[in-house]
């Protein structure tokens, strides 16, 4: 990498957080807080589907435990600062700026702390089931998610069944979207180099990726882990934002939300997830005026039946596994 | 002539049922050897062994002297043994061009990879034609055709092909095996495993034929193919 292109991706990446910043202070004034919590609703779920892009869409695994690293990432950092950072940041009696500093920092090593503890148990759980296939794999990732969440259900100490309440809400818009464009920039990185093409051959064909040189099963594990880490920061956004967690909240409902984005987006396209996301998230919110006026749920008739009806007309999802390209704009800087 | 491959005495199993029966062969640098049989004799599975994607419970597999009994598949390529899979295992929504680069995918001289992409395209022109079409789209005969291609991208010592006149026309596996043929003149050791007994034959040095687990013949491949038992059983004469 040149000097240059360091230069770039610096300027890059100050650029990012200052539209964010501003972003994070304009939203409240322009929205009011049901579609601001709409749009932070929308982050977390991007963050999920791309996540479980990796995974399912672009190496071809059918993980049906997304909501279980989720939970293990959301319970893990909501631990964190509640148990450790949230007393030391109260113990700490400096002026109100230092403190929001000081705050959002914590914020960060929790998220790191929720979304380490995801990956340690994608892991884990890939280790021993990736050489599993297909639907195999699928049942074992399905009761995995469940465990996590029995599990939580009887630890006292993570609030049990009444749910774990007293999370500091720490996490705003700036840092969920930080994470979605971290997750959806090391994504498309990811599925443009070496080890992304090695991804996209073990879904293409298993025998032919192993007749090749490419050691599947570690490549496998890369990928899970990598997707668990993502889906574990956004559980630790998630319980820093409501500042509740209940163990309901991932039942494998939640899981199967995540496979929805990532089928309805196109399987392996990460624009796909993302636009798929945006529309899972609001379509539900946006069938809210038919209920009051039925009076009767139609929201969960008329949603799958939107699915049926879209995944019967364009089997390959909305992208299939082509992209968003932004190459026009390329070429007009180039000039 | 020395010897590339060696497999001394291997047995294989599918949980209770032996594949292998300890089976022994060699091929030696610069030959096309092939192993023929009928259906269920075996000669997948002795791929499968070689390739490292099954574990021979006994007996050894010597690479170069090597023994690479157990060793995992990815890093059996890495030593100079590429398989053609059968039933032509191609990334189907990949290009032809990025199929023969996942061919190369264990080794980093982009140049050579190049030249070497120059090499097979005039193997195969057609390849070329379609270079930029998806895998899934190519017919049958093609298909064969890349799986050879981006077998020999890895540029092995050993090429491993399993059945490539499965399912093909007769004209197309007449111009599969010349070139496998050609492949072969270049330099590189070949095992061809086939029921195509007659083709097989007649473009090998040396044959082995597997019956059940075990090898009943073995020997010239132009020896075998005026033998009366190899004539009677699989040249259907």
């Amino acid at each position: 990498m040149t000097p240059h292109s360091i230069f770039r991706q610096i300027i890059l990446f100050i650029a990012i957080c200052l539209i964010l910043f501003i972003f994070n202070i304009v939203t409240p004034y322009v929205l009011n807080a049901y579609l601001c919590m709409i749009v932070i609703y929308c982050g977390i779920n991007i963050i999920l589907g791309t996540s479980l892009n990796i995974i399912n869409g672009l190496t071809g695994q059918f993980s049906m435990g997304h909501a279980g690293f989720m939970a293990v990432g959301a319970y893990a950092s909501a631990a964190c600062s509640y148990y450790y950072l949230s007393p030391l940041l109260n113990s700490l009696s400096t002026s109100s700026f230092i403190t929001l500093l000081v705050q959002q920092f914590f914020l960060v090593i929790a998220l790191i702390v929720g979304g380490g503890a995801a990956a340690l148990f994608g892991y884990l759980v890939g280790l021993p089931s990736l050489k599993l296939r297909g639907d195999y794999l699928g049942i074992v990732t399905l009761g995995f998610g469940e465990i996590i969440r029995v599990t939580i259900l009887n630890m006292d100490s993570l609030g049990g069944a009444r749910g774990f309440t007293g999370i500091p809400a720490w996490s705003n818009f700036f840092w969920i979207y930080f994470f979605v464009v971290a997750v959806v920039m090391t994504s498309f990185r990811l599925m443009r180099s070496y080890h992304g093409r090695a991804l996209l051959s073990i879904r293409e064909d298993e025998i032919a990726a192993e007749s090749i040189g490419i050691n599947i099963t570690g490549h496998k594990v890369r990928a899970f882990v990598f997707s668990s880490f993502f889906a574990g920061i956004a559980g630790g956004l998630f319980a820093h934002f409501i500042g509740y967690l209940n163990p309901s909240s991932f039942t494998f409902i939640k899981s199967f939300e995540a496979i929805i984005i990532v089928v309805l987006g196109g399987m392996g396209s990460i624009s796909g997830s993302i636009i798929a996301a945006i529309i899972t998230t609001i379509l539900p919110e946006a069938l809210r005026p038919l209920q009051e006026i039925t009076k009767l749920d139609f929201r969960m008739v008329i949603y799958p039946l939107l699915l049926l009806t879209l995944m019967l007309t364009r089997p390959q999802g909305l992208f299939g596994n082509k992209e968003i390209s932004f190459s026009f704009l390329k070429r007009k800087k180039s000039k | 002539m020395s010897e590339l491959l060696k497999i001394d005495n291997i047995t294989v199993s599918y949980g209770a049922i032996k594949a292998l029966k300890g089976i022994s062969l060699s091929v030696n640098v610069g030959q096309i050897v092939t192993l023929i049989g009928a259906n269920g004799a075996g000669k997948s599975t002795t791929l499968r062994t070689i390739s490292g994607l099954l574990k021979p419970q006994e007996g050894k597999v010597y690479f170069e002297g090597r023994d690479i009994s157990g060793v995992k598949p990815h890093l059996i390529v890495q030593t100079g043994i590429s398989q053609a899979p059968e039933g032509r295992g191609i990334f189907a929504n990949l290009s032809v061009e990025d199929n023969l680069e996942m061919g190369a995918y264990t080794r980093h001289d982009t140049e050579e990879i190049k030249k070497d992409k120059e090499e097979v395209f005039q193997l195969f022109p057609i390849l070329k034609e379609r270079r930029k079409q998806e895998g899934g789209t190519l017919s049958g005969g093609e298909q064969q055709m890349l799986t050879i291609s981006r077998a020999l991208m890895a540029r092995p010592k050993l090429l491993l092909l399993d059945e490539p006149s499965l399912g093909l026309a007769p004209q197309i596996i007449k111009q599969i095996f010349k070139v496998i043929s050609a492949i072969n003149k270049k330099g590189t050791t070949i095992l061809l495993v086939e029921q195509n007994a007659n083709m097989a034959l007649h473009i090998a040095h040396n044959a082995y034929v597997l019956e059940t687990g075990k090898i009943v013949l073995s020997g010239n491949a132009q020896s075998l193919l005026t033998n009366p038992d190899v004539k009677k059983a699989y040249l259907g004469e």
